[in-house]
């Protein structure tokens, strides 16, 4: 029974690990419906940026984690400027190869500068965040997650709901040519989307950093798993995100606990071909009905 | 003699027959015609060992990429499992060879088959999905096959892979370089010459109409989904093949390089020379091999002469930048590939010196 806990909780904080990675692919499909295979890249070089603010430039965290998503914020806005503008309106490959091979660019950039070896921050979470109920203990950092994960739930669902910008980005993503008569700037609700979403994209690779430690390698496997999460929950709903996050992160763990490891990191593609046969809009997506 | 054709300074096409011509003018064909002399005549025999190891393998990436071509270029469904279907074919040309004693001639066309057959499984969610989500359950595909290759022990060898027997060919041992060099290329041209003219057939012009517009073709009563599964099957049957006489002339295979990276290499291969062109897979393969190879000789290069052999290390993962920033220049500067500068570039020619 301990054992069933344990997986449990296990499977659930590393849901919300996936659910907070996911949460800036979301933000982006919804926004521009470009699929981002560099996902997971631009989670490393936020958890990258974080690291050599706070480790080696040896800034307050505070300040290393404000001028982290300062940096990342920026990276979006120039990434949306100079490589996906000139590419809207091309076939769906054109971008999907863009996003990859912006990928591969960052990918070699960061071995580069950093190698492939694991680097740790210095901890900084207080202890007192760690939870101990009965035989299962829960980290500090899960529990900073979990608490990352809700508030970031929350304030991206009133953002999108009451603000005029979040707004704009679902008129965009619903209906472009309406959303242009109407007078709303798409090409800047673009950008904002893509800075958002790196930004958001920055925080879960810190988070994703301080549990596992940063790797590149790592972090950009993490990027590919998004893509089970997301078609799950539907890919354009934060909520979805987060319980497909909940659902393929418990999926892992108890396929790993109960049948056997080596199925543990394809259980998540073969859920997503089952998926995809029976309800390819996932639990919350937008459904878009056609015929052909 | 019939009059020999020239471009003519316009377009004076007046019936279908001389829109569906391969070659537009005689000199066209007298290209074409040298140039496979000079490739089955001359090559083979003026490169030096390493030259020809290139080229073969340009070769066999050569109809892998015209068959990905094929599905994507002109029947529009994209596919990010091409790799693992090379590989399927690899492995099944490997087991066939060694444990079915099958000869050289009968295990690759038969790897071919079996490669088509996975890949119709995993075109089945054509029926249903298009665009981003076939893209993403053939990524899924991509990891099981992957996984399925290391995992089936009993079958497939796990991560030590299988030794496969040189080939023989009509009595002769297909060993050397040499020797595939004339397999291989053989192959290529009849698999392109397949791919040309299948796409000049009713077929073709299937796979043409549903990438334009599939609610269309449904309406002109083309029956969309056996022709998207269609698609699937010959472009899987081209990796199948490529794979399999990939399998033969490496000797040995692990399941290490059919990877999600050999997949996207293929992707790469096909937007850089230009979707929907055959000669473009085959300028598109020529620069993805071209710029490996230079990469690595220049890591190795630096390895050697450098000041120490920790820059090149370091330097060691700029050849993934590198490779990155060749697509996304293409994507941005020349989205319809190489086939489309060597377009120019020949009507600059044609046109020269009144180019309007």
């Amino acid at each position: 029974m301990d054992f069933f806990l344990q997986l449990l909780v296990n499977g659930i904080s590393l849901g919300f690990l996936y659910a907070l990675s996911a949460l800036g692919f979301v933000m982006i499909f919804k926004s521009s419906s470009v699929l981002n295979f560099a996902h997971g890249e631009l989670m490393a070089i936020g958890a990258f940026l974080f690291l050599a603010l706070s480790a080696w430039a040896d800034l307050p965290i505070v300040l290393a984690f404000a001028l982290t998503l300062i940096g990342s914020f920026t990276l979006g806005f120039i990434l949306e400027k100079f490589f996906l503008r000139p590419l809207i309106g091309e076939a769906l490959i054109q971008v999907i190869m863009l996003t990859l091979g912006l990928a591969l660019m960052f990918r070699g950039l960061l071995l580069f500068i950093f190698g492939g070896d694991i680097h740790d921050y210095p901890k900084f979470l207080p202890e007192a965040l760690s939870m101990q109920w009965g035989a299962i203990q829960i980290p500090a950092v899960y529990v900073a997650a979990f608490i990352i994960g809700i508030l970031f739930l929350i304030l991206f669902g009133l953002f999108f709901k009451y603000s005029s910008q979040g707004i704009y980005m679902r008129s965009v993503a619903d209906n472009q040519p309406a959303a242009l008569s109407l007078g709303v700037h798409v090409r800047r609700v673009f950008a904002l989307s893509w800075a958002i979403a790196a930004l958001v994209c920055a925080m879960s690779g810190i988070v994703l950093g301080i549990i596992n430690g940063i790797n590149v390698h790592e972090l950009s496997s993490i990027g590919l798993k998004v893509f089970p999460v997301v078609i799950l929950g539907g890919l354009d709903s934060i909520g979805g995100a987060i319980l497909g996050g909940v659902i393929i992160g418990l999926l892992e763990t108890f396929t790993g606990g109960y049948i056997s490891t080596s199925l543990r990191e394809i259980i998540p593609y073969i859920v997503l071909i089952f998926i995809l046969m029976v309800k390819p809009y996932g639990l919350f997506g937008l459904v878009e009905i056609e015929r052909v | 003699m019939r009059k020999l054709q020239f471009h003519p300074c316009g377009s004076f096409k007046t019936s279908y027959q001389q829109d569906l011509n391969i070659f537009s003018t005689d000199f066209g064909r007298l290209w074409m015609g040298i140039s496979i002399v000079l490739l089955f005549g001359v090559v083979p025999f003026i490169s030096s060992a390493y030259i020809l190891y290139v080229v073969n393998n340009i070769g066999i990436y050569a109809i892998a990429a015209v068959g990905l071509n094929l599905l994507i270029g002109f029947t529009g469904q994209i596919s990010l499992g091409h790799g693992a279907f090379f590989g399927v074919g690899a492995y099944a040309a490997a087991i066939l060879a060694t444990k079915g004693g099958f000869p050289f001639f009968l295990a690759v066309p038969i790897a071919g088959v079996v490669s088509a057959a996975v890949g119709m499984v995993f075109g089945l969610p054509s029926a249903r999905l298009k665009h981003l989500y076939l893209c993403i359950a053939t990524l899924a595909g991509q990891f099981i096959i992957e996984y399925v290759l290391v995992q089936w022990e009993g079958l497939t060898g796990g991560a030590q892979g299988i030794f496969v027997p040189s080939a023989t060919l009509f009595g002769i041992n297909l060993g050397n370089d040499r020797a595939f060099f004339y397999v291989i290329f053989g192959c290529f041209v009849l698999m392109t010459w397949i791919a040309v003219n299948l796409i000049r057939t009713r077929i073709g012009r299937a796979f043409i109409a549903i990438r334009d517009n599939d609610r269309a073709a449904e309406g002109m009563g083309i029956p969309v989904f056996p022709y998207k599964l269609l698609s699937f099957a010959i472009s899987s049957f081209y990796a199948g093949f490529a794979g399999a006489l990939f399998a033969f002339y490496t000797m040995s295979i692990t399941p290490e390089p059919f990877n999600l990276w050999l997949s996207i290499q293929y992707i790469a291969m096909i937007i850089i020379g230009g979707l929907g062109s055959i000669p473009g897979s085959v300028f598109g393969v020529i620069f993805i091999v071209t710029l490996n190879e230079v990469l690595s000789h220049a890591t190795e290069y630096l390895m050697n002469v450098g000041v120490s052999t920790g820059v090149a290390i370091t330097i060691a993962p700029l050849r993934e930048f590198v490779y990155g920033l060749a697509i996304v220049l293409f994507i941005i500067f020349e989205p319809k590939g190489l086939a489309e500068v060597w377009r120019i570039v020949r009507s600059n020619f044609r046109l020269w010196p009144f180019s309007y």
